[in-house]
């Protein structure tokens, strides 16, 4: 099963995924990381992790929250979204981990 | 007629000039509710720019060849479109340009069938005129404020599907005219299921003898739905309504409701304009999202000298809304130079576009808040095209390869997986903020070590480019208002 923006790519390095984290910020985006344990292509909602991570300043600070998702829900789904407040939606999305591979 | 009932010299019957009678007024100041055209007008022979200017303003709204004794009855003062600016195009002998003032008055609202019989009307025949071109219009808040706009827009159409962060993909089905139903169905749930989010009928599939609409609507869906369960990703086929008749369109546009497709397509100028905001309104009402292809439009829009510029047809489509409308590609086989699609990309998408005569906008346009549409840039695009496309169209466009996903030595499906590894290749070297137009060749190759559907389809069309000069073009220095 695919999972929409970058799921046809091999998946992202440890680098890779800080190098996408960083033009979050660039865009002046919200960064935001939700988990699922089950792809379902109808359903609009994951659960979130915490609230969206406005205080987040730095991609360390995300990765860190991806960490601690990762440990408190193993065998999930994992995205990073980017809201634009502006725009008012969502305007960026990747899948950073899956159960069935090995990722950053 | 008894000799009292004359006029006492208030009627004069003849023929005046039209700059006489008050429609070439330079002193004029336009209102914010006005409605502003820029028309490059060419006079015939011995006919005086502003004379000529005068007749456009004239013949466009209020006036006609010869004074009438009911003009005495209202006040032409409120109604007459004005030229209140001339001037002569530069590089060109014969060419001016002239902007002209029309009250909002003269407009029904929410009418774009009114608003073109006024505008484009008669005058386009006029024999004063060699050759005459609408440039570009200003469409007041006022104005505008009576028009839907896109029945959903960008952001509503990214959260229904899914799609964010990147460009959506797609592709017309081809042969366009001729496969079975069954055969289209296959076509469809191939190129879908290799990774694009669209499949397109073609704007002249509606309901021919070897493939009737319904027959199409039902396996189409099926396809769409298969692609979906193997792929976990949402996906939709543009099914085209367009039909002889307006009880025929809506009646297929239902039927595509009831499938539960997420959206339909029409034609939008062939089925003119009225029948096109109809559908436009169901479409909102409806939760269905609407593609408009722009068949006719280069008959209208490609010379420079006489006719309607693309820049204004694609605004006069956001006003009557769609929620995707095909733009140039600049790369692909198809009219239009790099600076006016961008800016037409502008015009569609953005809630203020600032003059700029040098991109060939001559107003300020503010869309107060009408949603945006996407830009689709389709027509003999392939993979190494895709570097560009993503610099020129930004991540709010659709960009749709035909022959680029269909004609993959291996299939469809392969076509399909090579665009969407290149395009998503192509994003994220963006994102980690490379220069993707230089860079294009050496990310799309590194790409393709991983992909060998990409690799394939970049051997395939390496050398195949569309450099002809342009037919329109942007006038070479930049004008003042």
């Amino acid at each position: 099963m695919k999972t929409e923006t970058f799921s046809y790519l091999p998946p992202m390095t440890a680098a890779q995924v800080v190098s996408q984290i960083e033009y979050i910020f660039r865009e002046k985006l919200i960064p935001a990381i939700e988990y699922t344990d089950r792809l379902a292509a109808d359903k609009s909602y994951w659960s979130m992790w915490k609230l969206p991570l406005f205080g987040a300043e730095k991609p360390k600070d995300v990765l860190a929250e991806i960490e601690a998702c990762k440990t408190q829900n193993p065998g999930c789904y994992i995205k990073v979204v980017g809201y634009d407040s502006i725009r008012q939606g969502q305007v960026l999305s990747f899948v950073v981990h899956r159960p069935d591979q090995s990722t950053a | 007629m008894t000799e009292g009932a004359k006029p006492q010299g208030l009627f004069e019957a003849g023929v005046r000039e039209y700059r006489e009678k008050g429609y070439y007024d330079p002193a004029y100041n336009p209102k914010d509710t006005d409605i502003l055209c820029a028309f490059r007008v060419t006079p015939s022979a011995g006919v005086p720019a502003e004379e000529a200017a005068a007749a456009v303003a004239a013949e466009s709204s209020t006036g006609t060849w010869t004074t009438v004794w009911s003009d005495l009855l209202t006040n032409l003062d409120r109604y007459q479109a004005r030229c209140y600016h001339l001037e002569r195009v530069p590089g060109e002998e014969q060419q001016h340009m002239a902007y002209i003032a029309y009250p909002l008055d003269l407009f029904e609202e929410g009418s774009m069938g009114n608003l073109t019989s006024s505008i484009v009307g008669n005058v386009f025949g006029f024999k004063a005129l060699r050759g005459l071109r609408l440039e570009d219009m200003r469409i007041p808040v006022a104005y505008l404020k009576t028009f839907q706009g896109p029945p959903h827009g960008i952001q509503v159409e990214r959260d229904l599907l899914n799609k964010y962060g990147r460009p959506i993909l797609g592709a017309t089905m081809k042969p366009k005219l001729g496969l079975s139903a069954k055969n289209y169905g296959r076509v469809v749930y191939e190129s879908l299921r290799g990774g694009l989010d669209f499949t397109k009928d073609d704007e002249n599939i509606n309901s021919q003898p070897f493939m009737r609409w319904r027959d199409r609507f039902r396996f189409v869906m099926e396809a769409v739905r298969k692609a979906e369960a193997e792929t976990g990703e949402r996906k939709g086929h543009y099914l085209n309504v367009t039909a002889a008749t307006m009880e025929d369109t809506y009646e297929r546009a239902e039927f595509a409701k009831e499938l539960g497709s997420p959206i339909i397509m029409i034609d939008f100028l062939t089925a003119g304009f009225t029948a096109h905001t109809s559908l436009s309104k169901w479409c909102r009402a409806n939760g269905v999202l609407l593609h408009c292809h722009r068949a006719m439009h280069a008959v209208i829009d490609r010379q420079k000298a006489h006719g309607i510029h693309w820049r204004v047809l694609a605004k006069w489509c956001r006003m009557i809304g769609g929620d995707h409308v095909h733009n140039g590609t600049v790369v692909g086989k198809l009219e239009g130079d790099r600076t006016t699609t961008i800016a037409i990309n502008d015009l569609l998408r953005e809630d203020f576009i600032p003059r700029d005569p040098a991109r060939g906008i001559h107003f300020d346009q503010e869309w107060a808040s009408l949603a945006g549409m996407f830009p689709v840039a389709s027509g003999g695009i392939h993979v190494w095209h895709i570097p560009d496309l993503v610099a020129i169209f930004g991540d709010d466009s659709v960009l749709q390869f035909g022959g680029g996903t269909l004609g993959h030595p291996w299939g469809n499906a392969a076509g399909a997986t090579a665009n969407r590894v290149a395009l998503e290749a192509v994003v994220q070297a963006r994102n980690e903020g490379r220069n993707i137009v230089a860079e294009g060749p050496d990310i799309l190759l590194k790409a393709a070590s991983h992909s060998p559907e990409l690799r394939t389809a970049m051997d395939l069309w390496k050398d195949i480019k569309f450099e002809f000069e342009g037919v329109d073009t942007l006038d070479p220095v930049a004008r003042k208002p």
